[in-house]
């Protein structure tokens, strides 16, 4: 099972299209008011963190997701077996 | 100062969707007409874009049903089902639903939009899991919300992303509902409805489908997908509107679970809301009766729907992927959108703006929906309009 660092690597990969020119992903960048990411790209990040992760990520968590550790938490969490 | 300061943003919004040359949201249909004219602007417009499959709300019948229903009962109930009592309308309409859908009860809700938020958090809740399709209607999303269930979207119409989801939830599935479309209302698609429902043996999931726009549309008897694909008793709830082809206000569920009956204690939309009025619901028991015995409507809606998309594919638009009484164009831009359903309406034609996030993939769209009541020369006078705006529109974009 990967641990919370190798979860956030895959998660930088999965932002890095969604980053700005030269903007540097850390834990702290907002996806909303860092990454500019509205409802749809936010929809389309998800399905792309899915795949990467071989995941499904419920909608639920989406009010307590603002940073990236908040989405790299839920997604490590969502990767161990239940 | 502080809690109305989120309205800023959308203030903007609204005022550059103005500058374009008048708010498309404002416009007012001033007069209605029949089911498929108004007067808009001043000016005889065809309605293009009013889900009236089946023409149906001008229809003498229904419309002298609900006098009656006026005259004898009086304007409104006044309150809910629990609290003013249940009229016998509501439940002779209940009992005629559940005979046409061939199922054993029928719970009504008093608009479409009650329909799925009533049911979907009676049926779950905490510690269940909802799939959806990802197009699925803004309704289902706030049901699903309103249940406490965990929310798991598939790709739309992906059968195995689906598959591959229910996989992943393991013995979670028998606690599963999955929710999808008869006819999607964006793009004016099916659900893969015998692939999806083949999964129940694998998996052992409830599967409820929104018959919303097929209703009256799709199948031999208008039960719509599940009839058309032969699956009806692989769906175990299924969800509709009265307001789309029975011409009327208000939604409904039918299944032959036994469970079902007992949701009007549980579902707060189903309590907390005034009951279905008198005419409303003597409108549509007319229409439901109509939809049974006059197929003729059925068939002219879908040579109007074949028409229609042959036509607008032919001046090069880009449409949704197969065939449907909803006929969406797909546009490169929301400018383009907004200028083009602009351009319509000086021609005449009423269709639906659909602007970003309400359309799958962030797109601009502008959807029509054809009627069973619309004349073949209306029909060709809407594909006029598009072909004589799609000129003026495209060459500046061009330009």
């Amino acid at each position: 099972m990967p641990g919370y660092e190798d979860t956030l690597a895959g998660l930088y990969e999965v932002l890095k299209p969604y980053a700005g020119d030269g903007q540097v992903l850390h834990e702290e960048t907002e996806l909303v008011a860092d990454l500019g990411l509205d409802s749809m790209k936010s929809m389309q990040l998800l399905l792309e963190a899915e795949d990467r992760f071989d995941i499904s990520i419920p909608l639920n968590i989406l009010p307590e997701v603002r940073t990236v550790r908040d989405l790299a938490g839920q997604i490590h969490h969502l990767t161990i077996p239940r | 100062m502080a809690l109305l300061r989120k309205f800023h943003q959308l203030a903007e919004a609204q005022k550059a969707l103005g500058e374009g040359g008048g708010d498309p949201f404002k416009v007012v249909v001033e007069r209605v007409i029949s089911p498929t004219e108004a007067v808009v602007n001043g000016r005889r417009t065809i309605l293009a874009g009013t889900n009236n499959y089946l023409g149906l709300t001008f229809d003498p019948q229904c419309i002298e049903a609900a006098l009656t229903a006026v005259r004898e009962q009086g304007t409104g109930t006044t309150g809910s089902r629990m609290a003013n009592g249940t009229f016998a309308g509501h439940m002779a309409l209940e009992r005629e639903l559940a005979d046409f859908f061939g199922r054993k009860s029928a719970v009504v809700f008093s608009t479409g939009y009650l329909a799925n938020l009533g049911i979907l958090s009676a049926l779950t809740g905490p510690g269940d899991v909802i799939l959806l399709d990802a197009d699925c209607h803004a309704s289902i999303y706030d049901g699903c919300r309103l249940s406490g269930a965990e929310v798991i979207r598939f790709r739309h119409n992906d059968v195995g992303d689906l598959d591959k989801r229910l996989r992943r939830l393991g013995d979670q599935t028998s606690k599963s509902l999955i929710i999808i479309e008869g006819i999607y209302s964006m793009l004016g698609d099916r659900a893969p409805v015998a692939e999806i429902s083949a999964l129940k043996r694998e998996y052992g999931f409830y599967l409820l489908l929104d018959e919303a726009h097929s209703l009256g549309v799709l199948g031999k008897r208008g039960r719509g997908l599940a009839e058309e694909a032969g699956v009806e008793q692989r769906v175990d709830f299924i969800v509709g509107t009265f307001s789309k082809s029975l011409g009327g206000t208000g939604g409904f569920c039918v299944s032959n679970h036994p469970e079902l009956e007992l949701t009007r204690y549980i579902s707060r939309p189903y309590i907390f809301t005034a009951s279905p009025s008198p005419s409303v619901v003597a409108s549509t028991r007319t229409a439901l009766k109509i939809l049974q015995e006059r197929p003729d409507l059925r068939s002219r809606l879908w040579a109007n729907a074949h028409r229609l998309y042959e036509q607008l594919q032919g001046i090069g638009l880009k449409l949704g992927p197969e065939v449907s009484p909803i006929v969406a164009a797909r546009l490169s831009s929301k400018e383009e959108a907004i200028a083009f359903w602009m351009g319509l309406l000086e021609c005449g034609v009423y269709v639906n703006l659909i602007l970003p996030p309400a359309a799958p993939n962030g797109d601009s769209m502008l959807r029509c929906s054809v009627s069973g009541a619309h004349t073949t020369k209306q029909v060709d006078q809407i594909c006029e309009a598009f072909s004589s705006v799609s000129g003026s529109v495209f060459t500046s974009r061009e330009a």
